[in-house]
C-alpha cells in the first residue's frame, strides 16, 4: 500500500479494493432513490399528459427546441469527457484527467447557461405559471400544468446537474493537488456515476418535453 | 467478574473521549446511537403530549378545552411529530445504528461521516417543524390532503413540508448506510444466513426507506410549489388532480408503516431467541418474510382510496393484495409461537415486552384484514376503527418492539442493568393502558365515530372516558423506563458483557462496547441462535 493509499483509507475498511468497491454500492444506492424522486415527477406528468394530450401537445410546440437538442448535444459530450477522465486516471495520467474534469464541469455550466436562456425565452412569452403566465388557448389550465411540471423537473435537473459541476470540480483540484492516482481514484469513479446518472435523466426529459413538439 | 475487570481497565466508547466536541463531531455509530435516542426521546415526549391533550379533550362531549381550530392542530402535530420525528427513525437510527456494526462484527457503519451527517440533518428538519408549530402549528392532519393543504389551509404548511421534506434525506442517508454495511461489512464466516434475524428485518427496512421515502419527498414539494407560487397541480378547477396527491403520499406511507413495525419484527426475534434459548424456529421463513412484507408494501397503496373515487378494479387488486401480506405477517407470529415451543422461557422485561409486541401486532394485523376487504373499509373509513388498528401497529407493535429493544440492550449500550422489578410492573402498566386507550376505539369506530372531530354525541362518553383513562395509565408506563433507565445509566449494577447468555456478535464484546468495537476482526463460525452448540461457552450447562 502506498502512502497515499494509506491517507485514503479510512476507518471500518480493510483495504483500497474494499472501501471502493464500497463507496460505488452506496452511489448505486443513491441513485436508486434518486431514481424514485425523479419518478414521482414522471408518473405525475405521465398523469396528466393522459387527461390532457391535447394541451400537453401544445406545451410541447412552445418548447424551445433548437437550444434543447443543442444541450442534449452538450450532455452527452460531457458524459465522454467524464468517462475519458476516469480513463486518464486509471493509467495514472493525472495531469490530462485533470484536464479533462475541468472541461467536464465547463460543459455543465454551459449547458446551465443554455437552460437557463430557454427560461428566460419562456419569461418574455409570458409562460412561467405563479410569476407570469398568459394564455389564450382553450388549453390554458392544461397548458399551465405542461409548464409546471417543465420547470419543476428540468428546474431540479439543473440542481443536479449544478452539484454534479461543484462535485467535478472539486475532482479536479484534488486531481490537481496529487490526491488520486492510477491505484487510487474511488471519489472520480463515484462522481463520475453520479454524472453519468444526471444525464441520462436529461435523455428522459428531453423525450417527454421537447420531441412531441417535432414538427 | 471478568467482564468487571475489563470495564475498569479499557476505555469505552463512552470514556475513550470527553467532552460535547467529542459527542457532537463524532463519527462512531455507537455514539450516534445515542445522539438519536436523546433527539427522538425530546420529539416523543413532545408528541405524547399533544396525544394527552387531544384525549383532554375528548374526555367530554363538547369542545372545552380548545377551539376546535387548536384541535385539529393537535392531532395534525401529533401525527407529524410521532410518524417522521420518532417512528420512522425510531429503532433503525438508534438500535440499528449501534448493532449492525456490531452484529455483523465491523468497526462501524460503512459512511461514519454520512451517518453523523444524517443526525444532523434529521435536527435541522426537526427543528424546522418545530418552527413551524412555533408559528401556528399545521391543520391538515399529518396526511396533508389536497386540495385543502394547497389552496383553503392557512396554516404552516410550508414550513412543516419542507421540515419533513429535510427529515426524510436523513432517513435515506441511514437507509443507504445499512444497505452497503449489511452487503460489504460482514465479517468472515457471517454470510447472509447467518445473520440474526433484526438485520434481515433492517435490510428489509432500508431497503423500503430508500425506494419510497424519495416519492414522499417529490409530493411534498410539489404541495410546496402550489403553495409557493400559487398555482395548481392538485387543484381541480386549473386541471390537476387532488387523488394523484394521495396516490403519491400512500405510495410512501404505506411502506413506511413497515419502516416502523419492520425493525420491531426484528428485535422480537433477538428477544424471543434469547429468553428461550432456542433457534428462532423456521429461519430461513423468518428471514424471507421480512422481505416479502418490504416488497409487497409497495404494492398495497391503494387500500387507502378505496372511497376516493378509485376504480372498482384497481380497488379490487388493492384490496387482495393488502390481504397478500398477511402471509408473511403470519409466518412471522407462528415462527415466534414455534419457537417459544419446548425452549425453557423466561419471562424478563425484554420477553414481555416481545410477548406483548405479539398479542398487539396481531390483532393489529387482523383488524387490517378487516379494513383491506372493500365492504367493510367502506363502513369504517375515516373512524375510530381504523385509528385503533393503526395504532396497535405502531404503538402496540413498533412501540413495544423498541422499548423491548432498548432493555434487551441496555446492558450493552450503557454497561449497566436496570431494576428489573420496576421495568416489569412498566411493562404490564404499558401493556394495561395500551389496551384500555386504544380497544375501546375499535367500538367507537364501529359505531360510527369519525376521525379528527372534537366532539360527539354524549352516548359514547363512556368508551372516550376508558380511552383517556388507559391514555393516562400508559404515559406513566412509558415515564417509568425513561426514569430507570436514566437512573441506571450511572448507578445501576455493572452489566458484564453478556448478562443475558445469548448468542450473538454484540454479547461477546466488553459492555460498553471499545471504541472499535472488535480488537481484530471476529470469524464467525456459528449459525445465529446456535444455543445448542454454544451451550459451554454460553455458560447454560
Ligand atoms: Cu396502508
Amino acid at each position: 500500500m502506498s502512502k497515499a493509499e494509506a491517507l485514503a483509507l479510512r476507518e471500518p475498511f480493510s483495504t483500497p479494493q474494499h472501501q471502493r468497491d464500497t463507496a460505488m454500492l452506496g452511489m448505486w444506492v443513491f441513485i436508486a432513490t434518486e431514481v424514485l424522486f425523479f419518478g414521482g415527477l414522471f408518473v405525475a406528468f405521465a398523469v396528466y399528459r393522459m387527461y390532457y394530450t391535447q394541451g400537453f401537445l401544445e406545451g410541447s410546440r412552445g418548447m424551445t427546441l433548437v437550444i434543447g437538442t443543442i444541450n442534449s448535444a452538450v450532455l452527452i459530450a460531457s458524459t465522454f469527457t467524464m468517462s475519458l477522465a476516469i480513463h486518464a486516471i486509471q493509467h495514472n495520467k493525472q495531469l490530462r484527467c485533470y484536464l479533462l474534469l475541468l472541461i467536464t464541469a465547463l460543459i455543465g455550466l454551459v449547458f446551465l447557461a443554455l437552460k437557463f436562456t430557454e427560461y428566460f425565452i419562456h419569461y418574455q412569452e409570458h409562460k412561467v405559471p405563479g410569476i407570469w403566465f398568459e394564455s389564450h388557448d382553450p388549453q390554458a389550465g392544461p397548458e399551465q400544468l405542461f409548464y409546471i411540471f417543465y420547470f419543476a423537473m428540468t428546474g431540479l435537473h439543473a440542481i443536479h446537474l449544478s452539484i454534479g459541476c461543484g462535485l467535478v470540480t472539486t475532482m479536479a483540484v484534488r486531481t490537481a493537488l496529487g490526491r488520486f492516482n492510477g491505484n487510487y481514484h474511488t471519489a472520480i469513479d463515484v462522481t463520475g456515476l453520479y454524472w453519468h446518472f444526471v444525464d441520462i435523466i436529461w435523455g428522459f426529459l428531453y423525450a417527454i418535453f421537447y420531441i412531441p413538439g417535432f414538427r | 467478574m471478568i467482564s468487571k475487570i475489563r470495564i475498569a481497565e479499557a476505555p469505552n466508547y463512552l470514556t475513550e473521549e470527553q467532552g460535547i466536541r467529542s459527542w457532537l463531531l463524532t463519527t462512531d455509530h455507537k455514539r450516534i446511537c445515542l445522539l438519536y435516542i436523546a433527539a427522538i426521546t425530546f420529539f416523543f415526549v413532545l408528541g405524547g403530549i399533544a396525544a394527552l391533550l387531544i384525549r383532554l379533550e375528548l374526555l367530554t362531549p363538547v369542545t372545552d378545552l380548545v377551539s376546535p381550530e387548536t384541535y385539529n392542530k393537535l392531532f395534525s402535530e401529533h401525527g407529524i411529530i410521532m410518524v417522521w420525528l420518532f417512528l420512522i427513525p425510531s429503532i433503525p437510527a438508534t438500535l440499528g445504528n449501534f448493532l449492525i456494526p456490531e452484529m455483523i462484527g465491523a468497526k462501524d457503519v460503512a459512511f461514519p461521516k454520512l451517518n453523523l451527517a444524517s443526525w444532523y440533518v434529521f435536527m435541522i428538519g426537526g427543528l424546522l417543524i418545530m418552527y413551524g408549530i412555533a408559528r401556528g402549528g399545521i391543520d391538515t392532519g399529518w396526511t396533508f390532503y389536497t386540495p385543502f393543504s394547497t389552496i383553503y389551509s392557512t396554516t404552516e404548511v410550508a414550513v412543516t413540508g419542507v421540515g419533513i421534506f429535510i427529515v426524510g434525506f436523513s432517513s435515506i442517508m441511514t437507509g443507504v448506510n445499512f444497505i452497503v454495511t449489511i452487503h460489504r461489512l460482514r465479517a468472515p464466516g457471517m454470510t447472509w444466513f447467518r445473520m440474526p434475524l433484526f438485520l434481515w428485518s433492517l435490510y428489509s427496512t432500508s431497503v423500503v426507506m430508500v425506494l419510497a421515502t424519495p416519492v414522499l419527498a417529490i409530493a411534498l414539494l410539489m404541495i410546496i410549489w402550489e403553495r409557493v407560487f400559487q398555482v395548481g397541480i392538485f387543484s381541480p378547477e386549473l386541471g390537476g388532480d387532488p387523488v394523484l396527491f394521495q396516490h403519491l403520499f400512500w405510495f410512501y406511507s404505506h411502506p413506511a408503516v413497515y419502516i416502523m413495525v419492520l425493525p420491531s419484527m426484528g428485535v422480537v426475534s433477538e428477544i424471543v431467541a434469547a429468553f428461550s434459548r432456542k433457534a428462532v424456529f423456521g429461519y430461513v421463513f423468518v428471514a424471507f418474510s421480512s422481505v416479502a412484507i418490504a416488497v409487497l408494501g409497495f404494492l398495497v397503496w391503494g387500500h387507502h382510496m378505496f372511497v376516493a373515487g378509485e376504480s372498482v378494479y384497481s380497488a379490487l387488486a388493492f384490496s387482495v393484495l393488502s390481504y397478500l401480506v398477511a402471509v408473511p405477517s403470519a409466518i412471522k407470529v407462528f415462527n415466534w409461537s414455534a419457537t417459544l415451543y419446548k425452549g425453557s422461557v423466561s419471562l424478563d422485561t425484554p420477553m414481555l415486552y416481545a410477548l406483548g409486541f405479539i398479542g398487539l401486532f396481531t390483532i393489529g394485523g387482523m383488524t387490517g384484514l378487516f379494513v383491506a376487504a372493500l365492504g367493510i373499509d367502506v363502513h369504517v373509513t375515516d373512524t375510530y376503527f381504523v385509528i385503533a388498528h393503526f395504532h396497535y401497529i405502531m404503538v402496540g407493535g413498533a412501540v413495544m418492539g423498541y422499548l423491548g429493544g432498548l432493555h434487551y440492550w441496555w446492558p450493552k449500550i450503557s454497561g449497566r442493568m436496570y431494576p428489573e422489578r420496576l421495568a416489569k410492573a412498566a411493562a404490564l402498566i404499558v401493556f394495561l393502558g395500551f389496551n384500555l386507550t386504544f380497544f375501546p376505539q375499535f367500538v367507537l369506530g364501529w359505531l360510527g365515530m369519525p376521525r379528527r372531530y372534537a366532539a360527539y354525541p354524549p352516548e359514547w362518553q363512556w368508551l372516550h372516558i376508558l380511552s383517556t383513562a388507559g391514555a393516562t395509565i400508559l404515559a406513566v408506563g412509558y415515564l417509568m423506563p425513561l426514569l430507570y433507565l436514566t437512573w441506571a445509566w450511572k448507578r445501576g449494577p455493572l452489566a458484564g458483557h453478556n448478562p443475558w447468555r445469548a448468542t450473538g456478535l454484540e454479547w461477546q464484546i466488553s459492555s460498553p462496547p471499545p471504541k472499535h468495537n472488535f480488537e481484530t476482526t471476529p470469524i464467525v463460525t456459528h449459525k445465529a441462535y446456535d444455543y445448542a452448540g454454544m451451550k459451554e461457552e454460553l455458560g447454560l450447562v
